[in-house]
């Protein structure tokens, strides 16, 4: 399955968004924080999972995806909320905790719910594939359009919850696709000191699916892979478990040292940086040149500005608000 | 127990209450479904689905694999797209391997979309020892949902109020813990509290959720429980009625919302209070419902507050030890005549 021109606009751009977005949270994210970091401090307090490098994985998949269908995504949300269509005012004003935010600041940047583009995510590992799940079978229920697809990352894979969701999925054929972001490193401990499999995608065996494997990062290979799942899904033929050898250009957290990296590392994952390879390839397909590029870019930048603008222009909800919305 | 203007009426275990009331709504309501391990033709292991599947079929009534984490954590997510689950986690003791769905994703997904994203869903779920089931099937562990907030948590004490509160739990468009305690439930096998089989009404109608009931009036002494402490309290009411003394009994009901109001004004009138419940004794409902008092009114207390309830120990196996250990009627009158001794 082949992109089309404008879907390899599209993911491009979708890219080149959440990397700004990420870039601008890191700077911001710093302030206050120096010279002691102090993760209480600053505009953007508490923990900050960035998700440069991941952002194959994203658009591959909500490339495939409207706003009906259901994405849960992980602690680690931003590039996939970006493609999948969020609110950008409304989230960034959310990660900065303030009254424009999605959930008025209750939420923050691990809880990010959009029910308008059916986008949600939890800061457990795991956890994003049981309410996928529950979300096809009530599309199947309904007779609803719309699948739904459950992020995770490689650790999550030796979770429970990823087993007993598959299976569940499986026996009773729902439309969910399962996504794992493998990223190699489940904070500080390697995926091969951790998982008995080498990929995780031959697991799917064991709960009778279809698994595929993507490598190197790559965007096309992720959308080709994701829209033969989500085809799949929508006609009725059951789950699918995808996983993508990603990279976390980024620590896990901001304020991570990386000291677990092997000498050199990141600098080789730096130089496969998935947005240049893929700006590369557009261009010498001939769907960019210098000049569009440029524009392209500069819009993704200035959408991302007025979102940050829109968040530090909003005002704090008053603090006596943090006891309202716990029912509805 | 609760007055009833039903013209047709009978009397139900809590398990038949619990079927009929979800029975009902699903006839009502399509997004109205039911999953857990055993709820299909089996009927639940505790009765509570009994005749759902045979009327609404397997892909209403659902059985599911042995996956706790998977099935709540899909009851959420089908919530969270206008479905209205009913799931079941068969014995409470079992949320050690699926909390995670259940007080981080069903208890908290309102509160961090702002109010937007709706989890109307039942978590149904058995309590209660008192036949030697061991420490891992006999649990209440009533402090323990009630503790986390974003779930409301209801006990039925007899038929009238299960059939009540499961319709208004079915109904809310937040997540509601039901909890039904198995000496109640009118099942052969379980030994069953005839107190709990009450008059009726085969329509539809709701108990409010969030409101206690004086079961009973009395002027001497406030008695509070839950469940099957409810029976327990009132057996003790009796007794001590024998003895001249009036006691009230207050059957809580809902545990959240907590009607802290109904109980408060029961101690200003009795002025003494004791709590009986089957759940542990330490940082559990005894102790908060004691609180609500003396934060609010110390003075209306003639005696200290006592409680019983269950020592801060895993439930024993044999029948003499666990008896030994459990609330009951001789307990309740017991530490009412200790309270008289030391005042």
């Amino acid at each position: 399955m082949q992109p089309t021109n404008d879907q390899r606009l599209w993911m491009y751009r979708q890219m080149v968004t959440s990397r700004h977005l990420e870039e601008r949270i890191e700077t911001l994210y710093m302030e206050g924080k120096t010279p002691v970091f102090n993760m209480a401090k600053g505009p953007i307090p508490g923990e900050m999972h960035l998700s440069n490098g991941q952002e194959p994985c994203a658009v591959g998949v909500c490339a495939h995806l409207n706003a009906e269908d259901v994405v849960v995504a992980t602690h680690r949300p931003h590039h996939i909320a970006v493609a999948k269509g969020v609110d950008l005012n409304a989230m960034v004003a959310e990660i900065f905790g303030k009254a424009g935010g999605l959930s008025g600041g209750r939420g923050g940047h691990m809880h990010i719910f959009d029910a308008d583009v059916n986008f949600s995510c939890s800061g457990i590992i795991g956890e994003s594939l049981g309410p996928a799940a529950g979300a096809a079978l009530s599309r199947k229920m309904q007779g609803k359009p719309g699948v739904a697809v459950a992020f995770l990352g490689e650790g999550a894979a030796n979770q429970g919850a990823f087993h007993e969701a598959l299976n569940l999925a499986a026996v009773w054929q729902l439309p969910v696709v399962f996504v794992i972001e493998d990223n190699a490193w489940g904070i500080s401990v390697a995926k091969q000191a951790a998982t008995a499999v080498p990929r995780n995608d031959v697991r799917a065996s064991g709960y009778n699916m279809p698994g595929v494997h993507v490598a190197d990062n790559d965007v096309e290979g992720v959308f080709a892979a994701a829209g033969t799942a989500i085809a799949r899904a929508r006609d009725g033929q059951g789950p699918t478990l995808i996983e993508i050898e990603t990279s976390r250009l980024a620590g896990h957290f901001m304020g991570d040292g990386e000291d677990y990296r092997p000498e050199g590392e990141k600098a080789g994952l730096q130089s496969r940086d998935p947005i240049p390879r893929y700006r590369q390839q557009l261009l010498e397909a001939g769907l960019l040149d210098e000049a569009a590029d440029t524009r392209l870019v500069g819009e993704a930048h200035e959408r991302v500005e007025a979102a940050i603008r829109f968040a530090q222009q909003s005002d704090f909800l008053p603090p006596e608000a943090a006891l309202e919305t716990v029912f509805v | 127990m609760t007055a009833t203007t039903a013209t047709s009426s009978r009397k139900l275990t809590i398990a038949r209450a619990m079927a009929e009331a979800t029975a009902q709504e699903m006839r009502q309501d399509p997004s109205v479904f039911v999953m857990g391990e055993d709820v299909g033709p089996m009927g639940g292991v505790f009765g509570n689905t009994r005749g759902l599947h045979e009327e609404f079929g397997a892909e209403r009534v659902r059985d599911t694999p042995i996956s706790e984490t998977a099935f709540i954590g899909a009851a959420v997510g089908a919530a969270s797209d206008g479905m209205r689950p009913i799931v079941e986690l068969m014995f409470v003791d079992f949320f050690g391997v699926c909390m995670d769905a259940i007080y981080n994703l069903m208890a908290k997904n309102t509160y961090f979309s702002g109010g937007k994203v709706k989890v109307p869903m039942v978590l149904m779920t058995s309590t209660g020892g008192g036949y030697s089931d061991g420490g891992q099937h006999s649990q209440c562990l009533y402090g323990t949902f009630a503790h986390l907030p974003g779930m409301k948590v209801v006990v039925p004490s007899n038929a009238y109020d299960a059939k009540g509160l499961m319709t208004a739990a079915i109904r809310d468009d937040n997540p509601v813990v039901f909890m039904y305690h198995k000496s109640l439930q009118g099942m052969g096998w379980l030994g069953t509290e005839k107190g709990a089989t009450v008059a009726t009404p085969e329509e539809s109608y709701t108990v409010e959720i969030g409101k206690a009931a004086v079961v009973k009036e009395g002027q001497d002494l406030t008695l509070v429980s839950l469940g099957a402490g409810v029976h327990h309290c009132l057996r003790a009411a009796k007794a001590l009625g024998e003895e001249g003394f009036d006691a009230e009994v207050v059957d809580l009901r809902s545990l959240v919302p907590l009607d802290r109001e109904t109980v408060r004004a029961s101690v200003a009138k009795t002025g003494r209070l004791i709590v009986v419940d089957e759940d542990y004794h330490s940082y559990g409902v005894s102790g908060e419902i004691i609180a609500s008092v003396a934060e609010h009114d110390p003075a209306c207390l003639k005696a200290a507050p006592r409680r019983v309830a269950y020592p801060d120990i895993p439930i024993p196996f044999a029948p003499t030890m666990e008896q030994w250990a459990l609330p009951n009627a001789d307990k309740i009158v017991a530490a009412f005549h200790q309270m008289l001794h030391n005042d």
